[in-house]
């Protein structure tokens, strides 16, 4: 078994209403250094290691982690887990 | 003319849906589970409002994988009419019956409440027996409400005549103002207020009739021989 690391983060250009109320608030707390906050998704899934892990991985994010319409996904491939 | 109402596990509104089509427009329906395989029994296929699978990972993300979908999306493709309201406009939008996405609102605040639109477009199957450019009252509940979609895909979708609502007054975000959009072959219309809420004055509004009414004598014209 392995871990798998995917980042879910909205498209450039999409309005993130939550992000925008974090760095509001953020400046509400004196922290004026931050400029802007985009809110995302991190999943930890664990999963067998097969030959084509990648491109079922890829799979994965198309058609249910991500909709692709407002968000982009990367992932990174981990370390091995005892199952 | 035999409606189906589909069911999730968290839909909420498909009582109110199954009784707008008993009671207010005093037709066949029945509820189908989301594990069914066949629509092929039914006229319409209307997927209610609520939390399909908690809203887990997206809005109407995880309902759109479930069993009954296959058979939605044949029939879809088929022509026959399919209507989905709030969750079940989102679970569209998943499905990519329908372009785009939803986000949260705006002001990140779950809305509920009746909400002023704009019919702008009466030549579909679900608004002919509304007036162009009327304005109707019909209630919203929703919190993530805000239609996203490209600026190619905005000017495709007007310029196609594919959007059916708008707010009167900017309430979630929505890009043009959207509350609801059809499909480019005009037998899929996703919508975010509720037409089965409004459905008798007592209860605020009946401005929802004319939805299913529409539904109904457009299937007439088609299916039914004059005697």
């Amino acid at each position: 078994m392995i871990k798998v690391h995917v980042y879910v983060t909205l498209k450039e250009g999409v309005l993130d209403p939550q992000g925008s109320a974090v760095t509001n608030s953020l400046h509400a707390m004196n922290y004026e250094e931050v400029k802007n906050v985009r809110i995302g998704k991190y999943m930890e899934l664990e999963v067998e290691n097969t030959k084509n892990v990648e491109q079922r991985i890829e799979e994965m994010c198309e058609k249910l982690l991500s909709n692709p319409v407002i968000e982009d996904y990367t992932y990174t491939i981990g370390e091995a887990v005892s199952s | 003319m035999k409606f189906a109402v589909i069911v999730f596990p968290g839909s909420n509104c498909d009582d109110d849906m199954f009784y707008a089509i008993q009671d207010g427009l005093e037709e066949e329906v029945e509820k189908v589970w989301y594990t069914e395989t066949s629509l092929a029994a039914y006229d319409a296929i209307l997927i209610p409002g609520g939390f399909s699978y908690g809203d887990y990972l997206r809005s109407g993300a995880i309902a759109r994988f479930a069993p009954v979908m296959e058979s939605v999306m044949e029939e879809a493709e088929k022509g026959k009419p399919v209507l989905g309201v709030c969750n079940g406009f989102q679970v569209l939008l998943e499905a990519r019956l329908l372009p785009g996405a939803m986000q949260r609102n705006k002001n990140l605040k779950f809305i509920c409440r009746p909400t002023p639109l704009n019919v702008v477009s009466n030549n579909t199957m679900f608004t002919t027996e509304y007036e162009k450019g009327r304005n109707v009252t019909i209630p919203v509940a929703h919190g993530d409400g805000n239609y996203y979609c490209d600026d190619k895909t905005l000017e495709k979708l007007k310029s196609n005549n594919q959007v059916v609502f708008t707010y009167e007054t900017d309430i979630n975000g929505s890009a043009a103002g959207i509350a609801g959009i059809i499909n480019e072959k005009g037998n899929v219309l996703g919508m975010m207020p509720h037409p089965e809420r409004a459905m008798s004055d007592l209860l605020g509004s009946a401005d929802g009739l004319q939805l299913f009414q529409s539904m109904l004598k457009n299937w007439r014209e088609s299916h039914v021989l004059a005697p």
